[in-house]
């Protein structure tokens, strides 16, 4: 038997849903031609290592089938990579290689895939199955992260990933994005990920969500999930408030995965990023939103826009 | 962009909408029922006479603009006979003519009538009557009653309403018993009434109308008094001073004369009748602003060859559905492939009814599914794969046709009808959302779109939709108005107060 919650109760908690986001804060925040500096992923890169920002490093692009059968030499230097496509949305189309076995690749899954499976998989995304709207797309070859061992106990597989909300500059909500063994590895709650509120003010985890439900524990390992610090957060925060000058978009998703060497580095953006980060922290993004609306200085730089969210955006529980 | 644009904007466009439709309903008299009839009268008069002579004329007074009705149609039968038609100021009239008539005649004029709303065209004054010249005493009795009414009247109309009832007294006094015999009829008092009345100059003249009775076959005219107030003529019951015509008289003609004139003829005598018919209460009402010549009317789909009309028919129902899409989506939080397949699938369903619809579509989509995960692994790319997807959907659906009618089921045979490319694209969405979110996701999802399609279906097929939307086009400007409202919409969507449900504990 569904339960509902009360719309009035959700409204004081400041809970923006789906309707709200989009014509509140998506129409008037994000023009709508400086998308395809978050959607093609390639863009966005190029857009990062310009403006200085830590990004992953691009190994190779595949743009026509043909290219495709070079793969083997694109990948020759290489013992784990990503392929991903420059269009692909919610983490769809990835494909990680974390080491060989002779002629052999191996997924994170462990599974053994041979190169004939990973050039039909490069086809796929060239002819546009992962694109928004089917048309042509680029596949990216590029670093695979080492993640932070920080997130071993609460990680099945895959790479957990930091999301910021960032809005006109100002980073105003984060959690931490966990895969587990039903999201196969993928860091999207839509997949079944788990979702972990983090506190703005001091980098530190909350409990986590998981499909709507509240949890405190990974439901693959048991490790508990609050309490965490989280590495140079305030580099991690500096680096996501910087997005919006890079990008030009004021309601904007900054996915950040902390390598093990390399500390924060950007790995995609969402122009339209999902709203279950509100339960992940247990409160509505509306205040947050119209703090900023009330205290925006334009043109304040990314420092003051950080220290203001810090000192704003503390919670204490 | 002000806060207040689109909310103003869309209640502008319902206003609109609204007024056309409203004004097509109860003005021109659109029916807002599928299946509303309305009542037509055929109302025949048969003249019959006996020829004197060799070559006979007959003339015949019929009703022309007739107040509160419309005449739809019209038809004469007399055989071996010549006929013209007169407009003359107040009525029609048909001759008749014959070179050799032989035995007794009859000749028929039959009207097809329904009631209107139309006004009755104003009139003139007419050229003002010439009073009749009274003998003493009458003249000293009409210039009494005259006075008499005078004193308490305040215009035309009240003058000839209060010299009607003065007549009718049921304790006459000695001026009225000196003018009107006892027994007088309605007819005498109606005479008496004009020639009064031309006495203070006022126009009046009677008119003759027959009261319709479903299957009565020889009606009676009945005569009423009509005076003209300067601006039109206006009716008066002789017997009960009460104006205006009932609804259910048929005004015929006017004058103190017959209604029918003869030439070489004897014992003429005209006998009318009415029957009652229900005719499509749309059919009708096409007919009659067809012939009052609405403006509106001349804009009407009904006058689109039949194909296009449905066309429309069908083309007309996407906003429907469209609407139903967006409330579905945004506010309640429905998933479906797509934004409008739903649309589409439900535009399908119409070849082939919903349940039968409903099935053909899930076993075409997973046999397709099937062959699909095949394709898959044989490794083709995408547009190859989509053109093998559709090659294989259009001869499954083949497939089903022949098994059908093997089996002697006639929907089966409505498949081929069914889009294959929509069925084509819901395969491939659906295999795609199969290996990217598993299978949960695609049952799920298809199952939403199936259902939203079948409530699509439904609302935009039931036959009250379609006859409104057909025949008030303009309520599609209410359906753009709800549109745009709901396009402000920012509050929570039904699913969303499920899913943050955890947020308020």
């Amino acid at each position: 038997m569904p339960t509902f919650a009360s719309p009035r109760k959700l409204k004081a908690l400041g809970v923006v849903g789906l309707n709200r986001r989009n014509g509140d804060y998506i129409a008037p925040c994000n023009p709508r031609h400086f998308y395809p500096r978050v959607d093609n992923k390639l863009i966005t890169k190029q857009l990062a290592i310009e403006a200085g920002i830590a990004v992953p490093e691009l190994f190779g692009v595949v743009e026509t089938n043909h290219d495709a059968r070079a793969l083997a030499q694109l990948l020759s230097g290489h013992q784990d990579f990503v392929i991903k496509p420059a269009h692909g949305s919610g983490g769809e189309g990835i494909v990680v290689v974390d080491g060989r076995a002779g002629s052999l690749f191996r997924k994170t899954s462990g599974v053994l895939v041979g190169l004939d499976a990973l050039e039909h998989h490069v086809s796929n995304i060239l002819s546009g199955m992962y694109s928004l709207g089917g048309q042509p797309d680029h596949a990216m070859i590029e670093y695979r992260v080492r993640f932070d061992p920080l997130f071993g106990a609460i990680t099945y597989q895959g790479v957990p990933d930091i999301r910021t909300v960032v809005y006109k500059g100002y980073p105003v909500m984060a959690m931490v994005r966990l895969p587990t063994r039903q999201s196969d590895g993928k860091a999207n709650l839509h997949q079944g990920a788990v979702g972990a509120g983090i506190d703005i003010a001091t980098g530190h985890t909350r409990n986590g969500v998981w499909h709507s439900r509240i949890v405190d524990a990974h439901p693959d390992t048991g490790a508990p999930i609050g309490g965490r610090e989280i590495p140079q957060w305030g580099r991690l925060l500096h680096l996501a408030a910087r997005c919006y000058e890079l990008t030009g978009l004021g309601y904007l998703g900054v996915d950040v995965v902390l390598d093990a060497e390399l500390g924060p580095l950007i790995l995609e953006l969402n122009a339209r990023p999902g709203l279950g980060i509100q339960i992940a922290n247990g409160v509505g993004l509306g205040r947050f939103l119209e703090a900023v609306d009330r205290d925006t200085r334009s043109g304040a730089p990314a420092d003051a826009r950080v220290a203001f969210s810090q000192q704003q955006f503390a919670r204490h529980d | 962009m002000t806060r207040w644009h689109v909310p103003v904007l869309a209640l502008l466009l319902m206003l609109v909408g609204g007024g056309i439709a409203a004004y097509k309903w109860l003005a021109l008299g659109y029916p807002l029922q599928a299946s509303a009839t309305v009542d037509t009268w055929m109302v025949e008069a048969r003249l019959s006479f006996d020829p004197t002579g060799s070559a006979a004329k007959a003339t015949l007074l019929l009703p022309k603009q007739p107040p509160g009705y419309t005449v739809l149609d019209e038809n004469f039968i007399s055989r071996g006979y010549g006929l013209a038609t007169e407009d003359l100021s107040a009525h029609r009239q048909a001759v008749w003519t014959t070179r050799r008539p032989s035995g007794p005649q009859a000749l028929y004029y039959r009207a097809s009538v329904v009631r209107s709303t139309e006004p009755y065209p104003p009139e003139g004054v007419p050229a003002l009557p010439t009073e009749a010249q009274y003998e003493e005493p009458h003249r000293s009795a009409v210039l009494a009653v005259l006075d008499e009414v005078r004193a308490r009247s305040a215009d035309i109309l009240s003058f000839a309403v209060a010299l009607v009832r003065e007549l009718n007294q049921p304790q006459p006094s000695n001026n009225v018993n000196l003018l009107l015999p006892r027994e007088a009829s309605a007819e005498d008092r109606a005479r008496l009434a004009v020639s009064m009345l031309a006495g203070a100059r006022i126009p009046a003249r009677l008119s003759w109308g027959i009261p319709l009775v479903d299957g009565a076959r020889d009606l009676r005219p009945r005569v009423w008094l009509e005076v003209n107030n300067g601006e039109r003529w206006i009716a008066i019951d002789p017997g009960t001073a009460a104006t205006g015509y009932p609804t259910d008289v048929l005004v015929w003609w006017r004058g103190d004369t017959a209604p029918f004139d003869l030439t070489r003829g004897r014992n003429g005598n005209v006998q009318f009748s009415a029957l009652k018919s229900v005719e499509q209460a749309l059919q009708t009402a096409e007919l009659r602003s067809g012939i009052e010549h609405s403006r509106l009317s001349s804009v009407s789909l009904l006058d689109l060859p039949i194909q296009t009309q449905n066309l429309y028919r069908i083309l007309l129902l996407v906003p429907i559905g469209a609407l139903l899409i967006v409330f579905l989506r945004n506010v309640i939080g429905v998933q479906t492939f797509g934004t409008f397949m739903p649309v589409l699938i439900a535009l399908s369903f119409r070849e082939t009814e919903l349940i039968s619809g409903i099935v053909l579509f899930s076993v075409i989509v997973v046999l397709g599914l099937l062959i699909r995960f095949y394709l898959e692994r044989l490794k083709l790319l995408l547009v190859p794969r989509l053109a093998a997807v559709v090659i294989t959907v259009i001869l499954l659906m083949a497939l089903v046709s022949i098994a059908s009618h093997r089996m002697d089921l006639e929907v089966g045979l409505s498949v081929a009808l069914f889009p294959m490319v929509i069925l084509a694209m819901t395969i491939e969405r659906m295999s795609i959302i199969w290996e990217e979110l598993g299978a949960a996701d695609a049952i799920k999802q298809g199952i939403g779109s199936l259902a939203v399609a079948a409530a699509c279906y439904l609302l935009m097929f039931h036959p009250q939709m379609e006859h409104l939307v057909f025949v008030f086009p303009e309520l599609l400007l209410i359906v753009l108005g709800i549109n745009l409202l709901l396009g402000r919409y920012t509050g929570y969507r039904l699913t969303e107060l499920m899913r943050f449900r955890d947020m308020t504990r």
